[in-house]
């Protein structure tokens, strides 16, 4: 079986975040750009499949801009075995939306014929949460989301979700979209001389026309802003101050 | 760790350094913050960093950037040098840094460039690994950066050679398991040709380590006086042709005070990055001291001087990896930023009032650490020297 992996390039996550002058989003020039958090727990669980024997090849994929190739090679880096770039935009500010992504991720699939797709269930920039979901229902595939355990056997997958309320396990039909979430595993680092094969890993440069798909965007960003800066906390004296603040201040309970 | 400020820097600058450059930065940076940040207090009271941390280091590769692929290593250039010597010194914790860069710039590196293929395979794949750790012994009670002055004798006797003498301020002194031990074999040859170089390993009888010493910063990394007292050492571990000590010790000076420069750079950096975060938080007079201009404009003008240090480090290190001749710039480098880091930790304590004289804080130990760099590996008016030679 193969697994297919989609990776984005976001902004680092250890990166302040700065909106742009006339908020028209986040300003991404010249930023440290890192692999999605997700994508990379999505990663490892791939290529832990692959060590275990149950997978044969894992295919990274990336939809963005050329610089992209980049996070793929951290991906190859870490043990995928090969990528795929598709170059949807020369514009590091234009975000790809979702559905586009996942009408290409379907393409790919279609091409590829992996028997899993593996991936973030959110990218740490947009927040979105909805490429897996939207991938599934085009593929007309099993999705279990959140997932922070993953069984396969032979043509089902048991997967532990993590939901508002605790923990859910469900049983899904393979071929199947999981979307990944943080407890499911710690990604490795990609040691030196393994960055130093990924260069000779092969990464396959595609464009969406390659696949049909339309990727101009469908949604309008409005207006992007920096959150209310909070207050200072204040310390309280007692429990009764603190219940009378809560039921007449903050009006809270 | 600093959320990083977001504005663009030199070291991801494509024009600087490649892909792969940029993947071993970040490697190092996450090593950082979840191996050695959240445990350098304990290794400091404890005034040692533990093996397993070395031997991690050498699972990930970054004890084998420069060495051939064979032997376990990733064959980069000086460039990626500078990016680990850099990434360390940022940590903050600088005795880690320095016991790392002693191992894999100033002491395994005298193996690889002047071993035999058998004394290269007999020694470097477990410095690669981290099994062994190395540490490089020149100085003495009665000479440091007059490498020409030592008075540790070694002399031939039959199969072996015999030393005698002693070494101070050793890194790793205390626990290495492989020292490159500079002594003289020729000492009625000129001063140049009668030093020459041995491996000698650390259960060898009568050499012993005579004490750990107490120091000022860098606590966390062993710091040792070395005593050969009639210390057997056979005559394959001699390390290049006799009498040649001086030249090798001399040719590797070079990378030396680009690592150490590299590696103050990324002091000076980690320390300016922490007190502009202290100042933006910390209230005096009703709003932040960064709104000060008085206060803020100095850091600025460090962080200019900082830079300048850092665009020279680099350019010298792909310089260097071309295979020019860069001595002057490499002397200049280390007088540098050996001077600039005191500098630029004297305002941070500054600013950070009470709190950088606690024992505390990250800037006071910092502070304390940046001491020594413009000392060892070569001391700022030694440095100065070779620069007006070449002017």
């Amino acid at each position: 079986m193969k697994v297919l992996v989609p990776v984005k390039r976001v902004i680092d996550y250890n990166v302040k975040v700065r909106v742009k002058g006339d908020g028209s989003g986040v300003d991404l020039a010249n930023v440290k750009m890192s692999m999605n958090p997700f994508d990379e727990i999505a990663c490892e669980a791939a290529i832990r499949m692959k060590e275990s024997g149950a997978v044969e090849e894992v295919i990274a994929v990336s939809i963005g801009v050329k610089q992209a190739q980049e996070t793929l090679r951290t991906a190859l880096a870490m043990g995928c075995d090969r990528a795929i770039l598709i170059v949807a935009t020369d514009d590091v500010h234009t975000d790809i939306e979702p559905l586009a992504v996942a009408k290409l991720l379907k393409a790919v699939v279609d091409a590829e014929e992996p028997g899993l797709v593996i991936c973030g269930k959110q990218a740490i920039d947009n927040d979105m949460n909805a490429t897996g979901q939207m991938l599934s229902a085009l593929l007309g595939w099993s999705q279990a989301t959140f997932a922070s355990k993953i069984d396969i056997d032979g043509d089902h997958a048991t997967v532990k979700r993590e939901v508002d309320g605790g923990m859910q396990s469900i049983k899904v039909k393979m071929p199947a979209v999981i979307s990944v979430d943080l407890r499911l595993n710690e990604p490795r680092y990609a040691s030196l001389p393994n960055i130093m094969k990924a260069k000779k890993k092969p990464l396959d440069e595609k464009t969406p026309e390659d696949y049909g798909v339309d990727v101009s965007p469908r949604l309008e960003v409005v207006k992007t802003a920096e959150p209310p800066e909070r207050d200072a906390g204040i310390i309280v004296k007692s429990v009764d101050e603190l219940l009378d603040k809560l039921k007449n201040e903050a009006g809270v309970i | 760790m600093n959320a990083e400020t977001g504005f663009a820097t030199a070291h991801d600058s494509p024009v600087l350094f490649d892909e792969t450059h940029r993947m071993l930065r970040d490697q190092i940076r996450r090593f950082v913050a979840a191996e050695i940040t959240p445990h350098g207090d304990a290794w400091e009271a404890a005034g040692a960093i533990p093996r397993d941390l070395i031997r991690k280091m050498g699972d990930l590769g970054f004890l084998g950037i420069r060495y051939p692929e064979a032997i376990g290593g990733s064959e980069m250039d000086e460039r990626a040098t500078v990016i680990w010597a850099e990434e360390l010194g940022r940590s903050t914790y600088s005795g880690v840094a320095i016991s790392a860069l002693v191992h894999t710039d100033m002491a395994s590196i005298h193996i690889f460039n002047a071993g035999t293929e058998a004394q290269k395979e007999k020694w470097l794949p477990k410095c690669v690994t981290g099994e062994t750790l190395t540490a490089i012994a020149v100085s003495e009670p009665g000479a440091g950066s007059d490498v020409k002055g030592i008075s540790t004798r070694a002399r031939r006797d039959g199969d072996d050679w015999v030393l005698n003498g002693a070494k101070l301020y050793i890194t790793n002194g205390v626990n290495a398991d492989l020292y490159c031990v500079a002594a003289k074999t020729d000492p009625e040859a000129r001063p140049s040709q009668s030093v020459t170089m041995f491996v000698v390993e650390k259960d060898t009888p009568g050499f012993t380590v005579s004490r750990a010493l107490d120091k000022h910063g860098w606590r966390c990394s062993d710091t040792a006086e070395l005593s050969f007292v009639d210390a057997r050492v056979p005559a394959a571990n001699m390390l290049g042709a006799q009498g040649r000590g001086f030249y090798e010790i001399m040719k590797n000076f070079q990378n030396e005070r680009l690592v150490i420069g590299a590696m103050a750079m990324g002091e000076s950096q980690a320390a300016l990055e922490l007190t502009v975060a202290y100042l933006k938080e910390r209230k005096a007079f009703g709003a932040p001291l960064w709104e000060k201009q008085a206060i803020r404009q100095r850091l600025a003008m460090l962080a200019a001087r900082v830079e300048a240090c850092r665009q020279m480090i680099y350019s010298t290190a792909a310089r260097a990896a071309g295979g020019e001749d860069v001595v002057r710039e490499v002397s200049m480098i280390k007088a540098l930023a050996g001077e600039l880091v005191n500098e630029v930790m004297y305002d941070c304590v500054q600013f950070h009032g009470g709190m950088g004289f606690m024992r505390e804080s990250t800037i006071e130990r910092m502070s304390r650490d940046a001491r020594v760099q413009s000392i060892g590996g070569g001391a700022t008016e030694v440095m100065l020297e070779e620069v007006a030679k070449r002017m």
